[in-house]
């Protein structure tokens, strides 16, 4: 799995953040809308902004529906020249056993396409999931302006 | 105290000085100050709530003796959030009948023992009701976006008839589970009525399209096949096919279209029809 560390040898600068909570169907359309923000802010282009958008949507309906809501933390984030932008979903849940298997594509057990998190992990730059049963799953993933 | 009784006694001054505050307020606000309408308040709000204070509850809101004010406080404050006044102005209602009260009652606070208890145990009182008149307040503002957004996800999902058998239906904004269903159940309803055969679900105007909406978009065009109608769905931006091909939702069972031109012209093919251009006599192709 790609870590976070794995981009070059650099740990991302954090230059600004914000963090939103997400309890309700409400409040994903919010969500969307600081990320895109965030995102036509540093000068994103329109796929990867849609990309971007598209992921934090698939994991805010995770965290909505599996674990009942969570917090998610916004920041433009550079290494070097490049820049990008840094979600960091987190909630108390269930978690998942077995990650390997969530990350299939189609394994569901909300009879859904089984797409979100494997769907996810393609369409941005970087991206870890860590997640402990019965304490909850922090996904994490970061879209470049330029990859 | 003493005091509560002088207050029951300077009732008239009160009422005459939180009107003109009121008056006064409301130009500053810019706002004509509508008599009529909340002198009727004004007055019944002074009378309950001179009435109902005794010695006994002026340290206890939750007293049963306060509900009528409190009643006559939400009513009056619901209905100017639904009248657009803002909060400040509905703050400054309920703060200036504090001061209206603490004004008439100066000289006789001059000259008592009790007039700094007194002050306090009134001024906390007040500021419970102002409490009530907040949450009020907001209540009533909720219940205006409420109404607004089930408007809205009733004018926002029209069923247009675009030509014989064929309809078309443009999705503006975020499709959620419950839009879905409205959205479904206003199409499958029209192609009965109208025993149309092709339908066009037209998503330039959805933002995002995610697994959940493909999920939904992938029913919607079942379900009419179901009805023995096709489905098309139109209005895929680039940017949105190429988020769709990533996150790896299969499409291929139905036909897409990236403009509503484009669909009509495939729905005019199935129906056998075909446009001609009357100064060639020329058969448009495409
Ligand atoms: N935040 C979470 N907490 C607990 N379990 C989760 C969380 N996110 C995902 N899962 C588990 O991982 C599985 C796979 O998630 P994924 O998003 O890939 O598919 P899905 O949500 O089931 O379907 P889709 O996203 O395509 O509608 C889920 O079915 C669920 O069991
Ligand atoms: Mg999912």
């Amino acid at each position: 799995m790609t870590t976070l560390q794995k981009s070059g040898t650099m740990i991302p600068i954090t230059i600004t953040k914000e963090t939103v909570l997400v309890v309700k169907e409400q409040d994903v359309v919010p969500l969307r809308n600081t990320v895109k923000q965030c995102a036509v802010k540093i000068k994103m282009g329109l796929v990867n902004q849609t990309k971007l958008i598209t992921a934090a949507s698939e994991l805010v309906r995770n965290m909505l529906r599996y674990a009942k809501g969570g917090a998610v933390l916004v920041e433009t984030v550079s290494v070097g020249r490049n820049q990008g932008v840094k979600l960091t979903f987190q909630d108390d849940g269930p978690g998942i056993a077995d990650i390997n298997q969530a990350m299939q594509d189609g394994f569901s057990t909300g009879n859904s396409l089984g797409l979100g998190l494997p769907g996810t992990k393609r369409l941005v730059n970087e991206f870890d999931i860590k997640s402990t049963v019965g304490s909850g799953t922090t996904v994490t993933i970061i879209k470049w302006v330029n990859g | 105290m003493e005091i509560v009784q002088v207050l029951k006694k300077r009732k008239q001054n009160v009422l005459k000085l939180w009107l003109d505050k009121q008056a006064h307020d409301a130009a500053l606000n810019g706002n004509p100050f509508d008599e009529g309408e909340i002198n009727d308040y004004v007055e019944k709000l002074v009378d309950t709530f001179v009435d109902s204070i005794e010695n006994s509850n002026i340290d206890d809101i939750k007293s049963a003796d306060f509900d009528a004010v409190i009643e006559l406080l939400r009513e009056v404050s619901f209905k100017r959030a639904r009248q657009g006044f803002s909060p400040r102005e509905t703050g400054l209602f309920i703060f200036s009948l504090k001061e209206s009260i603490l004004e008439v009652l100066s000289d006789d606070l001059k000259k008592s023992k009790e007039a700094i208890p007194f002050i306090i145990t009134l001024s906390r009182l007040m500021d419970s009701l102002a409490t009530v008149t907040f949450e009020t307040f907001i209540e009533g503002r909720e219940d205006v976006i409420n109404r607004q957004t089930d408007e809205i996800s009733e004018i926002s999902t029209p069923v247009i008839k675009v030509w014989d058998g064929i309809l078309a239906l443009p999705i503006i904004g975020t499709l959620d589970s419950s839009r879905t269903q409205t959205v479904l159940e206003n199409l499958l309803q029209e192609i009965v009525e109208t025993g149309s055969s092709v339908a066009i679900l037209d998503i330039s105007g959805v933002p995002t399209v995610d697994s959940l909406v493909a999920q939904h978009l992938l029913k919607a065009v079942s379900a009419t096949r179901l009805m023995g109608a096709e489905c098309i769905i139109s209005g895929i931006r680039p940017e949105i096919a190429q988020t769709i091909v990533y996150l790896g939702i299969d499409l291929s069972q139905i036909v897409t279209k990236s403009t509503l031109a484009s669909a009509l012209q495939h729905a005019f093919r199935i129906l056998n029809l075909a446009v001609r251009n009357n100064d060639t006599t020329k058969t448009i192709k495409k």
